[in-house]
């Protein structure tokens, strides 16, 4: 049998959330503090403007967890929280960034 | 035609196009330019508090008396910080405010700045949505939108933060935007409250448990409607009190914690439980797993997040409250539905509230009922946190809603004397009653001043057991009786106290007639103190003990 690879237990623990936000100061904080007050880990952030620079998106990677739901609902009633929508953890978007995160 | 006005001016005018009439505020440094604003303003009118906390509860207790967005005012720093705990509150009572704060010019910001504290950082978990203002242009875009997010759908508090030179910033103006209003609730989806109906329809034991969901949107008429057609006993949160008339023959009362024991027992047998409004708190459930055991769930919330939070609903309908209740009626058929009600009788029989010495006028039951029967239900009844708080929602007999003002999901002592005030400036119509303790008024006290300043008709009941009571009371029956850092050995003559600040003044302990003193006191337009000592050692029963499931209530 195959041994179970880094990349299929990350996907069994791991979500990717991706989140259309409005670009501005403290829109972050925003996000973020959803997380944070719950002492949830968030595992990775991406944030780059999109189209013509008023809103961003935002790539959170965090630990699957059943609170999750909630979260992600809590997360869509921010005024700045356009859409959000969930992956899983195979998404592209974490892996091909891992050459600029080795120890 | 095109003015030039100062992001301050603009401010001014934008609040009196809202509507607005009254704030609350403490003026500062960084505020200073909406205050020269302020003064120039003949429609509004400014009430001056003595600590910004008291300010951020006078526009809560505005708030809840009219269903409206209120607004307060602080400067920068502990201006600011001092605003904090008035907004976490109205963020877990889900009140609107709109909070106005100076803050330091732009070009300082960041440089630890005299009285400059992060306001939008420390304001992002406990409002509904918060602002810094980067131009005098984005206040006329903000403030409106300030005023929507208050009001729109789940209500709750907003703050704008506003930089002082933001605030002397000069711009033309040629048009000026639409006033902040709420947005129309979601459209409701029929083919769920068709669902819901039908498992209304087809209960045996259902229970209606009404929330401040129920206040907010105005929903009480239609929720009586739906409890009398369907025959359903109803249980409120503290929130939801007011919603139903206490002494209606449907009415089960408060539920949770501090309920009757009936109360607890009836949600323990039910077979549905059609909650509207309300969010399943810890303190209105006891032990989730063992909340409603057998019970299906009907839930109704404006605020999608709530659906399936604590409990899974077979059905969740996530809309305006009134809405949805108004689209189930035609569906719910009438029923007598007597076997249920004769149980639920039968429970409230041998289960009653108990209310020992309520005869008796100076006990802590008995008072409240002396002062109810001075009043009517046009009256406003505030409370701050405590013992007596938890006795007031038991005892008080509340038929109106808005007629309840409490601090119910943050608990905050200090909260009563302000809200009071505040309400007592929204209606002036109405004699405001305030249910205090020795600990919470001391959070607040300096308020008097301005209750006295504004000469609000606010009656302040202060039943005085010189303890924190409800700490008091769990380490008597939680801690071993070792009562720590609960007793007052130094408490002030409040009846002093009160007369030093303006207020007028009575004690019912050493009167011949308090009974009459009372009445005199309420009667009596403008503040008044009313002042009765109470036993530390009672209690406030029935208890469900923290962490333990609602049928195992300890106490009479």
């Amino acid at each position: 049998m195959n041994a179970t690879n880094q990349n299929e237990i990350m996907a069994l623990h791991r979500a990717v959330l991706e989140i259309d936000v409005n670009n501005h100061p403290g829109v972050m904080s925003h996000v973020v503090g959803l997380f944070s007050r719950r002492a949830f880990n968030v595992e990775g952030i991406l944030c780059m403007p999109v189209g013509d620079g008023k809103q961003s998106r935002i790539w959170l990677l965090v630990n699957e967890d059943q609170r999750l739901p909630q979260m992600i609902r809590q997360l869509e009633k921010l005024e700045d929280v356009l859409a959000v929508r969930r992956h899983g953890a195979e998404h592209a978007v974490f892996e091909r960034l891992e050459d600029f995160f080795q120890a | 035609m095109t003015e030039t006005l100062t992001g301050a001016q603009i401010v001014v005018r934008l609040l009196e196009r809202q509507g607005i009439r009254t704030v609350a505020g403490i003026p500062g440094g960084a505020i200073l330019p909406i205050y020269d604003a302020l003064a120039r303003s003949s429609t509004i009118r400014h009430v001056l508090a003595r600590h910004e906390q008291g300010a951020g509860f006078m526009a809560q207790g505005m708030a809840r008396v009219s269903g409206e967005p209120a607004v307060c005012l602080a400067s920068s720093g502990p201006g600011a910080t001092n605003l904090l705990t008035a907004l976490a509150d109205a963020k877990l009572d889900s009140i609107p405010l709109v909070a106005i704060t100076g803050q330091v010019p732009r070009a300082m910001i960041g440089t630890d700045a005299f009285q400059e504290v992060d306001t939008y950082g420390l304001t992002v978990p406990i409002t509904k949505h918060n602002f810094l203002v980067s131009s005098a242009e984005e206040l006329l875009e903000v403030i409106p939108k300030a005023f929507e997010i208050a009001a729109s759908g789940r209500p709750g508090p907003v703050l704008v933060d506003i930089p002082k030179d933001v605030q002397n910033q000069a711009i033309d103006i040629t048009e000026w935007p639409a006033p902040g209003a709420s947005l129309p609730p979601p459209s409701v989806d029929f083919d769920q409250v068709a669902e819901a109906a039908a498992m209304i329809n087809a209960a045996a034991r259902p229970i209606l448990y009404l929330g401040g969901g129920v206040i907010h949107s105005e929903a009480a008429g239609v929720a009586l409607q739906l409890a009398e057609k369907a025959n359903l006993p109803t249980v409120m949160t503290l929130m939801g009190l007011g919603a139903l008339p206490v002494d209606h023959p449907l009415s089960l009362g408060m539920l949770g914690m501090h309920a009757a024991r009936y109360t607890n027992l009836a949600l323990d047998e039910c077979d549905l439980l059609i909650a509207v409004g309300a969010r399943f708190d810890d303190r209105a459930t006891g032990k989730v797993a063992q909340f409603c055991p057998q019970a299906k769930i009907i839930h109704i919330d404006i605020d999608p997040a709530e659906l399936g939070k604590i409990k899974t609903a077979q059905v969740a309908i996530t809309g305006d409250v009134k809405k949805v209740v108004t689209a189930l009626l035609p569906a719910v058929e009438p029923t007598s539905r007597l076997p249920w009600l004769n149980r639920v009788a039968e429970l409230k029989a041998q289960f009653p509230l108990a209310l020992p010495d309520v005869d008796h006028p100076l006990s802590h039951f008995g008072l409240i009922r002396c002062i109810a029967a001075c009043l009517d239900d046009q009256a406003v009844i505030a409370t701050d946190v405590g013992q007596h708080q938890m006795w007031v929602a038991q005892a008080y007999p509340l038929r109106r809603p808005r007629q309840w003002l409490t601090s119910g999901g943050l608990g905050t002592m200090g909260f009563g004397l302000p809200a009071a005030i505040g309400a007592a400036l929204a209606s002036p119509e109405r004699t405001v009653v305030c249910f205090s303790g020795d600990g919470s008024i001391l959070m607040n006290i300096q308020e008097m001043v301005t209750a006295a300043e504004e000469n609000a008709n606010v009656k302040i009941v202060l039943m005085n057991n010189a303890s924190l009571g409800l700490v008091h009371q769990q380490q008597t029956l939680f801690y071993g009786e070792r009562i720590y850092a609960s007793r007052f050995h130094a408490v002030p003559d409040f009846v002093k106290l009160a007369q030093a600040c303006g207020l007028n003044a009575v004690d019912l302990d050493h009167h011949a007639n308090p009974g009459a003193a009372l009445l005199e006191a309420i009667n009596s337009p403008g503040p008044w103190l009313i002042h009765a000592s109470i036993d530390v050692n009672q209690m406030v029963y029935p208890m469900v003990p923290p962490g333990a499931a609602n049928r195992e209530m300890i106490g009479n």
